[in-house]
């Protein structure tokens, strides 16, 4: 298929349906209503597509459960504020084993915060966000080529493990227009049929799906199996990438927007000859923490640059130990760095630390 | 052989119910059940229950069933229902869960006219969290939230959900019904069964609200309790139908 230059909501969107998504639901925030723009059109061209602008955020991923109880693909999208008002339903959803995409283009926080591009939910996303101790998978594109591969990918992942998979990008990833290639529509009709749906107990016993477990016992045994499932998780599903980190001295780690301006500013101070390369984590949860510590060995240097205060800083440090000295720049207010302000940081610690 | 003329129905499970003696949950239940007996729709019939004292409605009906957040049941129940327009979907609801929490989803659902029958369970207390106050509480009426009785100036007035509900166009069928009586129950069993046919005939939105007794919490006999709906709940809310243009046929397409 021959190269499109399109807008990143745009990209989510298509490459979503391409993936055999049937079912939206969402509601207007800034800035990712191209999103649900672009859906609304696209799926009123398909007899089995469902979009739903709803009256609020909490409808909006309701209706998403639902359809997902259907056992259609189902997504939503939003950004911070809205994502903040779906976590109910994604703890519930976490609680019955429901799959669903969920999109979060954020914007600074905390309250209304801004529209600017930012990293402020990191913590949000990777932490659980809702109540009840629980995990979603969040991918972290960084191109818009990313943005199809890993949007196709969160449908696989999310009925694979029957999750909830966050898509976390930001403004910047959402307007930026990138050429980009789709793979095939997939029909869903193809999709490996899922043996726990609603779909009316014909020939069979009836089904439930529920996350309330008043039995102690039957609660511990289910957070255990979600253990398991996490675990399982962990061990199959991270994904990163390096970037001339061969012989480099200092590694810079980012991710999404941060990490495609971090990759400039690596280009830049190896054309001066300073030995850095790049770790990008590509899924935020699971956090590739043993990748990054194997690093260690000959890295001793790690420069963190974030979107926001110090996120994603952490789990570097919990990773790393005392292995490496992690050190941090971070823009929390939506002000975009350049790969000049980055190669600039990258530079002074070269200097100060003689590497 | 003597002929049976008295049996459980298919639709509903052999399990004794939680609920308290007088409650009128395990009539609605059985009524349902009855319903889709007679509809011959088990095996096409997707339930959503609510957060409330029906949270476990899934234990005595027989059919597939989706637990819902708090107040979102209908929301849930839209999903379901446009991801497989085939299915018929019903939502349980007490007054807290859709009259309190989930009166916007509510309201929004009727408005699109979604092809959903919702069972609308007033008791007039929070049953499940010890009866504190529900929006639909009478004026005067003593709750552990309203020690004193409900005064309207500090806790506002009884709201009549379904009266709300038939001003937006989308809805096609409301009607407000009770327990508390043979004729009663056969009347509400009349209406519930309609709610079903609304949806089956791709009609639109349809709500019946049972005015249910809650003994317990309103701290009377079953008997003085079904005699308190009959004589003073039904001053506020009284029975009836309240909308139904389900004979000028199908209102509006529904998309998918």
């Amino acid at each position: 298929m021959a190269k499109q230059l399109m807008r990143g909501s745009h990209v989510i969107a298509e490459a979503a349906t391409r993936a055999g998504c049937r079912f939206y639901a969402g509601y207007p925030i800034t800035p990712q209503n191209e999103l649900p723009e672009y859906m609304s059109e696209r799926f009123a061209q398909l007899e089995d597509a469902t979009f739903i602008q709803a009256e609020s955020e909490l409808a909006a991923i309701n209706m998403v459960m639902g359809a997902s109880m259907a056992g259609v693909r189902a997504m939503t999208s939003s950004s911070s504020p809205g994502i903040s008002l779906k976590q109910e339903a994604i703890s519930y959803m976490a609680g019955m084993e429901l799959p669903a995409v969920v999109v979060n283009i954020m914007r600074g926080g905390p309250g209304l915060g801004n529209i600017a591009p930012s990293q402020q939910d990191y913590f949000q996303a990777t932490k659980g966000g809702g109540h009840g101790g629980y995990r979603t998978i969040v991918l972290a594109p960084y191109s818009g080529q990313e943005l199809v591969t890993l949007t196709v990918k969160a449908f696989d992942l999310a009925d694979a493990y029957r999750t909830t998979v966050i898509l976390l990008g930001d403004g910047l990833m959402g307007q930026m227009m990138e050429p980009v290639t789709f793979p095939d529509p997939i029909d869903p009709a193809t999709l490996p049929q899922k043996e726990w749906v609603l779909d009316g107990a014909r020939g069979r016993d009836s089904r439930l799906i529920v996350s309330m477990l008043l039995d102690p016992v039957q609660m511990e045994q289910f957070n255990w199996k979600l253990a398991r499932k996490y675990e399982a998780i962990c061990e199959r599903e991270t994904q990163y990438e390096s970037y001339l980190l061969d012989d480099a001295l200092l590694a810079v780690v980012a991710f999404g927007t941060a990490a495609r301006i971090a990759k400039g500013a690596v280009n830049r101070v190896r054309k001066a000859g300073l030995k850095v390369g790049l770790f990008r984590p590509i899924t935020l949860w699971p956090f590739p923490g043993k990748e990054l510590r194997a690093l260690t060995r000959t890295i001793k240097h790690l420069l963190v640059f974030e979107m926001n205060f110090g996120q994603m800083v952490e789990d570097v440090k919990i990773s790393v130990g005392e292995q490496a000295r992690v050190h941090f720049h971070g823009r929390p207010g939506g002000i975009i760095s350049t790969p000049h302000e980055i190669a600039d940081a990258i530079t002074k610690l070269i200097y100060r630390y003689e590497l | 052989m003597p002929k049976q003329v008295f049996k459980r129905p298919e639709a509903l499970k052999d399990n004794v119910t939680h609920y308290c003696p007088g409650c009128g949950h395990g009539i609605i239940h059985r009524l349902i059940a009855e319903i889709i007996d007679e509809l011959g729709i088990r095996d096409k019939t997707v339930g959503v229950p609510p957060v409330g004292c029906a949270v476990l409605a899934y234990n005595y009906i027989d059919v597939d069933m989706g637990e819902a957040p708090h107040g979102r049941a209908v929301a849930v129940a839209t999903g379901i229902k446009r991801a497989r327009p085939d299915l018929i979907v019903f939502t349980y609801q007490g007054d807290g869960d859709i009259a309190a929490i989930g009166t916007a989803e509510t309201i929004h659902a009727a408005n699109r006219g979604e092809r959903v029958s919702v069972i609308f369970v007033n008791n007039g207390v929070f049953g499940m969290t010890g009866g504190q106050m529900a929006p639909t509480t009478l004026l005067g009426q003593t709750t552990t939230t309203t020690p004193g009785g409900r005064i309207a100036l500090r806790d506002g007035y009884p709201l009549d959900l379904s009266q709300m509900l038939a001003v937006g166009r989308g809805s096609v069928y409301i009607e407000r019904t009770a327990v508390t009586s043979p004729k009663n129950i056969i009347k509400t069993k009349k209406a519930i069964k309609k709610a079903f046919q609304v949806q089956m005939n791709d009609l639109g939105f349809a709500l019946v609200e049972v005015l249910s007794q809650c003994p317990v919490n309103w701290k009377l006999s079953p008997v003085e309790a079904c005699r308190r709906v009959e004589e003073e709940v039904v001053k506020t809310y009284p029975l009836g139908i309240i909308k139904d243009t389900t004979s000028t046929g199908r209102l509006h397409k529904l998309i998918s």
